[in-house]
């Protein structure tokens, strides 16, 4: 199977990243360094190429009803220019995905879906979400997304658009013109935890944007930012990962999204999660370690001697400067203060379950 | 990327620099770059016998772990205590102050497998 690549994959090489295999994509891990990348992106603004997630159309006078059945967290409430975070769950109760929900109109939404799930979710929307009068479009391939992030994320991308961008609200999105580049969606949603936003453009226009936006952000230090700085800049404000910490089996009530998964609503998948909810053996948990050994992706929790979870993301915090965690607790464990043990390659690590994002905001 | 002359090299990127019957260790310009900005690392203790083969350490950035292996026989008799809190000298300085352990070892004819720097820099052009 040959890996496919954004439309800016010449760029990432021209920068200088080093490119990986994610999701069946060959993308840029990490360009200047992990740690600088992460730090510009809090303290100023990275560019990230996102184009390798998904998108799928859903128009036509039945798009709200199949939406509505697809989705947990009862869109119908909806305005045009709102997005919302939402997971598909399967008729067990587990995650097909997360995914973000663009109203575009009345009668037409985008759903935004992880790379690695793009066929999966394409099907799956396909199966469930077809109804006289829904017309479902993969158009995954015809969008590039570009993710501006950081504190200076809206003076940068400013200095490129028409668009107002005081006035989008955190969730809203408006569609003009990025860089001489019509018909853009600019979105002021984000994976980081900063003010920022994501810009879908069409996907032969992508390296005019990205070029125009580096151009644009030179004054306030901006830099592109691998996946590697992405995946930590998420797991600080402790959001979710599709393969991590949810997937087919586990209920997004297990994953602490209970609050986008409305249960008064009826949707696919909503009587199992309904069936399983209080009764989950294990759950997700924050943790944070004591010391300087790092947790990671898989190592054991353990408590009086019995493996009680694992953990399923696990990194140094670069902002805070401590080892940070995700792991499925056994329930009666998860509680906030628990101490708990991981098995760092056979040396212990202590960790504490904690509330909450690890990271929060520095508000200007 | 520096390969100093004088270093034995080894195929899992430890460069080692003999000195009688001791041996100082550490990891290359190659594996730091590719580990990136290092965070921790796992020393054992003075007065550890180890065997060639035998992982001695760890080191771990943000976003990897490496295990730095052995290349003999021998005793731990000095780790390199300065990198609690600044582990970043293993990316600036590798084969300096960046230095892991020493051991003293017994059976030199087990460094005879080890690279030099020509052949280990051959290996990174083909990495």
């Amino acid at each position: 199977m040959s890996l496919r690549r954004t439309p800016l994959y010449d760029r990432h090489v021209e920068l200088g990243a080093r490119i990986v295999e994610f999701a069946g994509f060959e993308m840029p891990v990490q360009y200047s360094g992990l740690k600088e990348e992460h730090e510009r992106v809090r303290s100023a603004v990275g560019l990230f190429d996102v184009s390798h997630m998904g998108e799928i159309r859903v128009r036509g006078p039945k798009a709200l009803e199949a939406v509505e059945w697809l989705c947990s967290n009862h869109n119908a409430p909806l305005e045009v220019g709102q997005a919302q975070y939402n997971v598909m769950c399967n008729e067990a109760g587990g995650v097909v995905d997360d995914l973000v929900v663009y109203r575009m109109g009345e009668e037409d939404f985008i759903l935004c879906v992880n790379a690695a799930n793009r066929d999966k979710d394409f099907a799956w929307v396909v199966k469930h979400g077809s109804r006289d009068g829904a017309e479902i479009t993969d158009e995954g391939d015809d969008w590039a997304q570009i993710a501006v992030q950081g504190p200076k994320a809206q003076a940068t991308l400013a200095k490129l658009t028409d668009v107002d961008l005081a006035s989008i609200a955190t969730y809203r999105f408006a569609r003009g013109t990025v860089a001489g580049v019509a018909d853009c969606i600019v979105a002021r949603t984000g994976y980081t935890g900063e003010d920022g936003f994501e810009v879908f453009a069409p996907a032969q226009a992508a390296v005019m944007v990205w070029d125009a936006l580096l151009d644009a952000g030179e004054e306030f230090g901006v830099l592109p930012i691998g996946l590697g700085a992405r995946d930590t800049l998420r797991l600080e404000v402790r959001y979710c990962l599709y393969g991590h910490e949810l997937d087919d089996e586990t209920s997004p009530l297990q994953a602490g999204l209970g609050w986008i998964t409305k249960l008064e609503h009826d949707f696919l998948g909503a009587d199992a999660v309904r069936a399983r909810k209080g009764k989950a053996t294990h759950r997700l948990a924050g943790l944070v370690i004591e010391g300087k050994r790092i947790a990671r992706e898989g190592m054991s929790i353990v408590h009086e001697g019995e493996v009680v979870g694992h953990v399923t993301s696990g990194t140094r915090s670069p902002s805070l400067g401590i080892g940070i965690a995700l792991a499925y607790v056994r329930s009666d464990l998860a509680r906030i203060g628990t101490e708990l043990t991981i098995d760092v390659r056979g040396r212990e690590a202590t960790a504490r379950v904690v509330k909450g994002p690890f990271y929060t905001r520095q508000e200007a | 990327m520096n390969f100093p002359e004088g270093l034995l090299y080894s195929e899992h990127d430890e460069w080692v620099k003999v000195d009688g019957d001791v041996l100082t260790l550490g990891i290359s310009d190659y594996a730091q770059d590719a580990l990136g900005e290092l965070v921790h690392v796992e020393l054992p203790d003075v007065g550890d016998e180890i065997a060639a083969g035998e992982a001695v350490c760890e080191v771990e950035s943000v976003k990897a772990v490496a295990e730095v292996y052995s290349p003999v026989d021998g005793e731990i008799i000095a780790v390199n205590e300065d990198l609690d809190g600044e582990e970043e000298t293993i990316n600036t300085d590798p084969y300096g102050a960046g230095w892991l352990v020493k051991i003293r070892f017994t059976d030199a004819s087990q460094l005879e497998g080890m690279l030099s720097v020509e052949a280990y820099r051959k290996k990174v052009d083909e990495a």
